[in-house]
């Protein structure tokens, strides 16, 4: 129909993003995500570890999938700064999801030290995404850095929780003119299609497409929840209403009208 | 000689380069990413850098992650 998203350049039909952390094989997250369609995925990078030899994700993710390396692990601007710049000397792009995180327990980001990531890459020439917690006057300055797009959570990483900031990413999504993605804490494809309904730009599901019974199935009913979502908010979704307002005729009913 | 590998102290051979390493520990270097005392070293450059004693080498690579 026309509608895709576009950053930096790059033409994103799907709308769904999916992370590759937590799924039980490289094979399995292959196929989930080729038959879900996702254009963009998400990778992290760590130690490797010299006892054994492991296999490359890499070889995993179909070649029509753009990568965006996370910053995990990374406890204030400079880790993240570091991680992004070990990952551009990987040859893998320069999409960066900025996470910083200082908090074990929520993982909740840490906004200050984000935007000090965001500022320091944007000049480094990255495509930055800022993963945050939904709060305007922060992500104001994410846009005012050079953000290509923000990332709110929708409740704490791989809580199944859904989007518990509901109200705060509407008004990100109303007053913030980059694409709005929500990451983190989605559990249900209706979850997902809320944000799109809302009008998020795009969602990033990892932990419940991976840990589900069946990742591959999962991942494309996420896909096509995601579909459905956008689909409705550009189709104008009507407003609410207290009262009932019927949908059939109220006149012409078989009965003597009483006066 | 001594050296640091992912933050572990370990004994290698005198003379070795960075590709050397990789050999040594019998790694793919494809999509590997390393850091030699806090620096980045291109790919090209591995083979020209022997490393010292006390040097502490950073060998990274991608995992999954959302």
């Amino acid at each position: 129909m026309g509608d895709f998203l576009e950053i930096a350049g790059k033409k994103i039909n799907n709308r769904l993003f999916i992370g590759t952390g937590k799924f039980s094989s490289y094979p399995i997250m292959k196929v989930a995500l080729e038959e879900s369609g996702v254009d963009i995925t998400t990778v992290a990078l760590r130690r490797v570890n010299t006892g054994s030899k492991t296999e490359n994700i890499l070889d995993y993710i179909p070649s029509a999938c753009k990568i965006m390396i996370n910053t995990s692990g990374a406890r204030d601007a400079e880790e993240a700064v570091r991680i992004a710049r070990l990952a551009k000397a990987a040859q893998s792009g320069n999409w960066i999801k900025i996470e910083v995180i200082r908090d074990n327990k929520y993982l909740l980001p840490d906004n200050l030290e984000t935007l000090k990531a965001v500022e320091l890459l944007v000049k480094e020439g990255f495509v930055v995404f800022p993963y945050m917690s939904p709060d305007l006057s922060m992500a104001r300055r994410m846009v005012e850095a050079g953000a290509a797009a923000i990332m709110p959570l929708g409740s704490p990483i791989g809580s199944n929780r859904g989007v518990k900031t509901r109200e705060l990413i509407e008004i990100l999504v109303n007053e913030i003119k980059l694409p709005v993605i929500v990451d983190a804490g989605l559990g249900k494809p209706s979850e997902a299609c809320e944000c799109m309904e809302l009008g998020c730009a795009a969602v990033l599901v990892n932990t419940a497409i991976a840990i589900s019974e069946n990742p591959i199935k999962m991942a494309k009913a996420f896909a096509q929840a995601v579909y459905a979502g956008r689909v409705a908010y550009l189709s104008g979704i009507p407003a609410t209403s207290k009262i009932a307002n019927a949908s059939s005729p109220l006149t012409g009913f078989l009965r003597e009208d009483k006066t | 000689m001594l050296i640091k590998i992912n933050g572990k102290a370990e004994e290698i051979k005198t003379g070795l380069s960075l590709v050397g390493l990789i050999s040594f520990k019998g790694l793919c270097a494809e999509k590997l990413v390393i850091e030699h005392n806090l620096r980045i070293i291109p790919k090209e450059e591995w083979q020209g850098v022997v490393l010292q004693e006390n040097d502490s080498v950073e060998i990274l690579s991608f995992v999954g992650g959302g």
